[in-house]
């Protein structure tokens, strides 16, 4: 009982403020995907759409081919698991994971051998009996994962189940939802997240949302390699992002420095954007040579990153970490190769990179 | 803690029991002394009985604490029942100032007024309800039931809304959802809304003393009849039998406020 969920133009709206905006994607049965984006961007309400927590404005919402857009919450069937758990505090853990089931009139004989298998799944067997006020933060998240998982649900709803984790935990959680997906090959989970991390290491797909919109969707790969626009660019992974302009008879010019990078079909004379991940800038002479002065220098344990203005373009170099660093205001050359860079058309986002 | 030096410390709470105990506490101890005196001419009453008890425990006395029990058993279930309903149908919607202000007419005029005000309306068929214990009930219910549509109303506003939704996501009707989910929750306010419902419903007196029938005499009112009449020890007795009664009953209203209080 493979089943996807479709967004097909949904448009969500608090007190007429829109701020989800003709929304169309498509989770595939099975599929992991992970909705990226920055706070404010519209992914909760994307998936309390799909809950049907909100109702959307416009457009329609389908969980496999059945179009749930007017349907309540309880008769969606699917698993949620948001940011503060939400378990039930006057349930011991089994009955929280029971819940479901019971409210979906699972029979009595299964009960008890789904709750153990949802607990064991998430390595919880030993708390069973405990009051979720008896667990640490991890150990309630784990739960509410058991609870959602439990009912056997079609698709799965996650919103930051990691954020009040913290790092060490999150990691341990970030491998353990991994092998949940593997695990549950039939469920398709749609992954609401504002780190990119999580998003690179556990989707099939990423689809990056921002103001409301989809702006981007594809595989991490995809994303990270080819980003389609200066905005994914930036999101996903960080970026180097230059103005330059298309060079006859290809490469382009950034001021007057003439770079050999493939325009692919751009016109001569466009204007368009440079993207260069920073940890494929190199330091000294090399293909596409930039001559700069030092503006900033960033120790980051096994990295240096090294800020370098370039005809008034910042240019940021993370470098295997560097024995000598050189002071500030100094002379450098920098450099990437050709095929480590991705012209993007102008006036798809824009701005000063990230990293 | 305000005050952190231990003797400045001991100062306020001295200061605090010398204003607290005889403003209180003391009129309560009096009564108690006075329900077992034979007579009170000075400072101090004299001579020691338990006849005004004996009194209490049969007859009238006895028939006024049941009817007192019961009506405020029965207002306080519907007052209860009547304000979850309404503080669960008013959360998040437009008509909660309405019904807001609704609830918190029957504390904001005199409980003399409702008492009329139920007279008045209910005098006449079809409505025809004077006379019976019924309207002394309604009386009470009306009465109380601003506390407990308070009380729940302020519960439901803190109520995280994740809960239940994590509930309807898991496939729990609304139901289902309530029952199993928001009711548990709720249950702390509730049972102090119970206690307090039941608390007030003993001891009313303004609006019950316009309606009561001969044969629905709640305790305040005999408490009352008595002391007028100049009998006062006996009063007396069955104050603190009124008093007794309805600290017990708070007592093991907070019992199960205890056992439910989850966090
Ligand atoms: N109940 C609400 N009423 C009014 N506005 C809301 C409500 N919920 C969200 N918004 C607005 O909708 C926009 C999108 O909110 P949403 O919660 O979807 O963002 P998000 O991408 O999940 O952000 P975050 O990463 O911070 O969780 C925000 O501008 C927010 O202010
Ligand atoms: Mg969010």
């Amino acid at each position: 009982m493979s089943t996807g969920i479709r967004f097909d133009g949904v448009s969500v709206a608090y007190g007429g403020n829109t701020v989800l905006e003709s929304f169309g994607l498509t989770v595939e049965p099975g599929e992991f995907m992970a909705l990226l984006g920055p706070s404010g961007s519209g992914k909760t309400t994307a998936l309390r759409a799909v809950a049907g927590f909100v109702r959307p404005t416009a457009g329609r919402v389908f969980i496999g081919d059945r179009d749930v857009t007017d349907l309540p919450p309880h008769r969606r069937g699917i698993g949620m698991v948001v940011q503060q758990y939400a378990l039930f505090p006057h349930m011991k853990v089994d009955a929280n994971v029971a819940f479901g089931l019971k409210a979906r009139k699972a029979p009595r004989s299964e009960i008890a051998a789904r709750v153990a298998e949802a607990l064991e799944m998430t390595g919880m067997s030993a708390y069973a009996g405990r009051y979720p006020r008896e667990l640490s933060g991890g150990q309630q998240q784990r739960v509410a994962v058991a609870r959602a998982l439990a009912v056997r649900p079609g698709v799965l709803l996650l919103d930051e189940p990691l954020s009040a984790l913290d790092a060490q935990l999150r990691s341990g959680m970030l491998a353990e939802l991994a092998r949940l997906h593997r695990e549950l090959p039939d469920v398709s989970m749609l992954y609401v997240t504002h780190d990119q991390i999580e998003a690179l290491t556990l989707a099939d797909r990423i689809a990056v949302m921002d103001g409301g919109r989809l702006q981007d969707c594809g595989t991490p790969q995809d994303l990270y390699r080819r980003p389609g626009t200066a905005f994914t660019a930036s999101f996903v992974g960080g970026a180097n992002l230059l103005p330059v302009t298309v060079a006859d008879g290809g490469g382009v010019h950034l001021g007057g420095t003439r770079l050999d990078v493939a325009a692919g079909g751009a016109a001569a004379g466009a204007p368009a954007t440079l993207c260069v991940r920073p940890h494929l800038v190199g330091l000294g002479e090399g293909p596409n040579a930039l001559r700069g002065t030092v503006a900033e220098v960033q120790w980051r344990g096994a990295t240096h990153r090294l800020c370098v203005d370039v005809a008034g373009h910042r240019v940021t170099a993370d470098l295997r970490e560097l024995r000598e660093t050189p002071p500030l205001g100094t002379e450098v050359t920098v450099h990437f190769a050709a095929h480590d860079a991705v012209l993007l058309p102008a006036g798809a986002g824009g701005g000063e990179g990230r990293g | 803690m305000l005050v952190h030096s231990p003797r400045a410390r001991l100062a306020v709470q001295a200061a605090f029991f010398a204003l607290f105990l005889p403003v209180f506490a003391l009129p309560f101890l009096v009564i108690v002394a006075a329900s077992l005196a034979t007579g009170w001419s000075g400072a101090f009453p004299s001579g020691a009985t338990l006849d005004h008890y004996r009194a209490v425990t049969h007859g009238d006395a006895l028939d006024a604490l049941t009817t007192s029990v019961l009506t405020a058993v029965a207002a306080s279930a519907a007052a209860l029942v009547t304000g979850t309903w309404a503080a669960l149908a008013a959360r998040g919607t437009r008509a909660r100032r309405v019904v807001d202000l609704l609830f918190v007419l029957p504390v904001a005029v005199p409980s003399v007024v409702v008492g009329l005000s139920l007279l008045v309306a209910f005098s006449k068929p079809p409505f025809l309800l004077n006379g019976t214990p019924a309207i002394v009930v309604l009386a009470h219910t009306i009465l109380v039931t601003a506390f407990a549509y308070q009380s729940v109303a302020a519960a439901l506003d803190r109520l995280d809304p994740a809960c239940e939704q994590a509930a309807a996501s898991l496939g729990a009707g609304p139901l289902r959802v309530l029952v199993q989910v928001k009711l548990p929750l709720l249950l702390p306010s509730l049972s102090a809304a119970a206690g307090l419902c039941f608390a007030l419903s003993m001891g009313e007196l303004s609006a019950t003393m316009m309606l009561y029938p001969p044969d629905w005499l709640p305790l305040p009112v005999k408490v009352f009849a008595s002391t007028d009449r100049g009998a006062l020890f006996p009063g007396a007795a069955l104050a603190v039998v009124l008093m007794v009664t309805t600290l017990l009953a708070l007592f093991a209203v907070s019992r199960i406020r205890t056992k439910a209080a989850y966090r």
